[in-house]
């Protein structure tokens, strides 16, 4: 009897498995078999054996890692970037969406929108192209046009470290600010408009309005935004720290971050184990902050929880 | 009061009218300096106003446009494939999850769900697909790797799928006898173009600007995409950059006497244009997109 009905259930339902069946071939080759993969961290990697007979090598890939200072530069610098990411982004981002909802002319309105979500659409190829416009050393627009109007001898950019932090973290909010305020803008926008008309009625001045009103009503939404980014500390644009800086060496100290070193590794220095040992460190870290990014926003509000 | 939402107004308009100037300047001078003369731009350097106009860079892409063409090409085939494919296998995958009687549903959403919690990152990823799959210097490895289709969008269109399509609809085109691959692409499908828009241009634009896939599983510079191509060139200049003593030796002064500089503004302007031109008419999409996005 059961199985009779076990039996129709799956002829009922095999033609929506057969639907599945693609998607879910791809996130097994795609998704699956890397995280199985990474047991390729524990082993020395001898091609003429194959990966399956290579040794096992436990820890010891991880060993190497840490004593180089690399991981302590590669972890310091994903950590302060997104930090810094995190925080102006959404500041920004909230402070763009709140003016952005005050403009009252619709076409205008529309255009700014239109216009800052440009950058988000185009490749990390083109924006080291844009950057490299305006920082070469002989050619780029700061060193031929602005700095001699402030009457300050040329820079050499991609040379110089220190720069970096800045230039990475000015390029990165113009990429992504105008993007990510269209969420924002999204849920203010959807705030009931009778809570202004009453506050204006009490007469609440404008920026009273903001404070008390829009930001609260959105902390909901920035909450979750900003323990999502928290969740993706460990990771970074691969593009942003790899295309801007053009992939210089002798920037390595302030642009090289945990994807980039693991790309060096792999496809430059040919290094299977030192880039196999830093990638199971990103994905392991990177999936307990996740966990415990969820964790707190379950404390705070079971509703925005990702699980 | 008056005086100041008038204050708030003119304000409001004037940050926001810096930062779309932010945004909009620097394709200005990509534009401009694609059409600069080589000389110009060597003598003062990247600039809103060159001293010489030229269409030197055009013309030079024009008689490489075999080359370009084909990568352009490339981009294009691999784009229209892929947006296709990921919205195909991305909806027939969502759609069983969105189904309340569809058996194992919770396992089958979070075997989903979970690719967007854990990876195995770039090493397994890329032996899985060299080693396994064999897919360097094939398009297949600008195709697939990756990008065919995440987590997140599945989940979108599920989400999409349960609550705007309503379950009563489904169930009368099963009692009417449609079978349930009629019912998705005859009555669910049709009903979902605002979602199908909005993950088929986070898709086309994925792919279009894509470059990763290029750099890491292509070394045949045939397959190239325009994305590689522009990759290439900048790798270019930073060897000549990194080594400069090398400018003055007769290698490097056969690279330095390419109109190189213009060329490359010129290339990376073909290469966002289309999405320049294309922008204004999906705009709306996108931004409702986001939003859909953002309120999950």
């Amino acid at each position: 009897m059961t199985r009779r009905s076990g039996l129709k259930r799956f002829r009922k339902y095999s033609p929506l498995y057969l639907l599945m069946l693609p998607g879910i071939l791809y996130l097994i080759i795609n998704n699956y078999a890397p995280m199985f993969g990474m047991f390729i961290a524990f082993k020395n990697i001898n091609f003429s054996a194959g990966i399956f007979d290579s040794d096992w090598v436990g820890f010891k890939n991880f060993e190497y890692l840490f004593k180089t200072t690399d991981a302590f530069i590669i972890t310091r610098n994903t950590i302060l970037y997104n930090a810094a990411f995190i925080v102006i982004g959404t500041v920004l981002s909230i402070a763009v969406a709140i003016l952005l909802n005050e403009i009252r002319v619709k076409l205008l309105s529309r255009f700014y929108q239109s216009v800052i979500v440009l950058p988000h659409l185009i490749s990390f190829v083109v924006v080291g192209y844009l950057v490299y416009a305006a920082l070469s050393f002989e050619t780029g627009f700061m060193n031929k046009t602005i700095l001699p109007l402030m009457g300050v001898e040329s820079i050499s950019w991609y040379t110089e470290p220190k720069y970096w932090p800045i230039i990475l973290t000015v390029v990165q909010l113009w990429k992504s600010v105008g993007f990510s305020c269209i969420i924002f803008l999204a849920s203010i926008i959807s705030i009931d408009p009778e809570y202004y008309e009453a506050a204006t009625l009490d007469g609440a001045s404008k920026w009273r309005q903001i404070r008390s009103i829009t930001i609260p009503l959105i902390t909901p939404v920035i909450i979750m935004l900003t323990l999502l980014s928290i969740g993706r500390m460990f990771y970074s644009d691969f593009g942003l720290f790899y295309q801007v800086p053009m992939n210089s060496g002798m920037l390595n100290d302030t642009t090289n971050v945990i994807d980039t070193y693991v790309y060096r590794s792999l496809m430059i220095m040919g290094d299977i184990g030192m880039a196999s040992a830093a990638g199971v460190y990103q994905s392991i870290v990177g999936f307990v902050l996740v966990l415990s990014a969820n964790y707190i926003v379950r404390k705070f509000n079971r509703e925005n929880a990702l699980f | 009061m008056v005086y100041e939402s008038k204050l708030l107004q003119w304000s409001a308009n004037v940050i926001l009218g810096l930062f779309a100037a932010a945004c909009l300047i620097p394709f200005a001078l990509l534009v401009v300096s694609s059409l600069s003369s080589e000389a110009s731009i060597i003598q003062n350097g990247y600039s809103f106003f060159p001293t010489e106009f030229s269409l030197d860079a055009y013309h030079y892409l024009w008689t490489h446009v075999g080359e370009l063409g084909r990568a352009y090409g490339i981009t294009i085939l691999i784009t229209a494939v892929g947006t296709v494919v990921s919205l195909a296998i991305s909806s027939m995958l969502a759609y069983p999850l969105s189904r309340h009687d569809m058996p194992l549903k919770s396992f089958w959403t979070f075997f989903v769900f979970f690719t967007m919690l854990f990876n195995g990152g770039l090493v397994p990823t890329y032996m899985v697909y060299t080693q396994l799959f064999d897919i360097k210097n094939t398009l297949f490895g600008l195709l697939i790797p990756g990008l065919l289709m995440n987590g997140f969008n599945v989940l979108l269109v599920r989400t999409f799928f349960m609550t705007s399509i309503p379950s009563a609809l489904i169930e009368a085109a099963s009692i009417d006898g449609a079978s349930e691959i009629k019912t998705f692409y005859r009555i669910v499908l049709p009903l979902s173009l605002p979602i199908m828009a909005t993950i088929g241009l986070f898709q086309a634009i994925a792919y279009w600007n894509d470059w990763f896939n290029g750099l890491i599983y292509l070394t045949d510079a045939r397959l190239f995409g325009i994305q590689t191509i522009l990759n290439k060139m900048m790798t270019d200049i930073q060897f000549l950059t990194s080594n400069s003593n090398l400018a003055s030796t007769g290698a490097g002064q056969a690279i330095m006497e390419l109109p190189s500089t213009t060329v490359r503004m010129a290339i990376a302007a073909i290469g966002v244009l289309p999405i320049l031109i294309a922008y204004p008419f999906f705009q709306k999409y996108f931004v409702r997109g986001i939003t859909i996005g953002a309120v999950k």
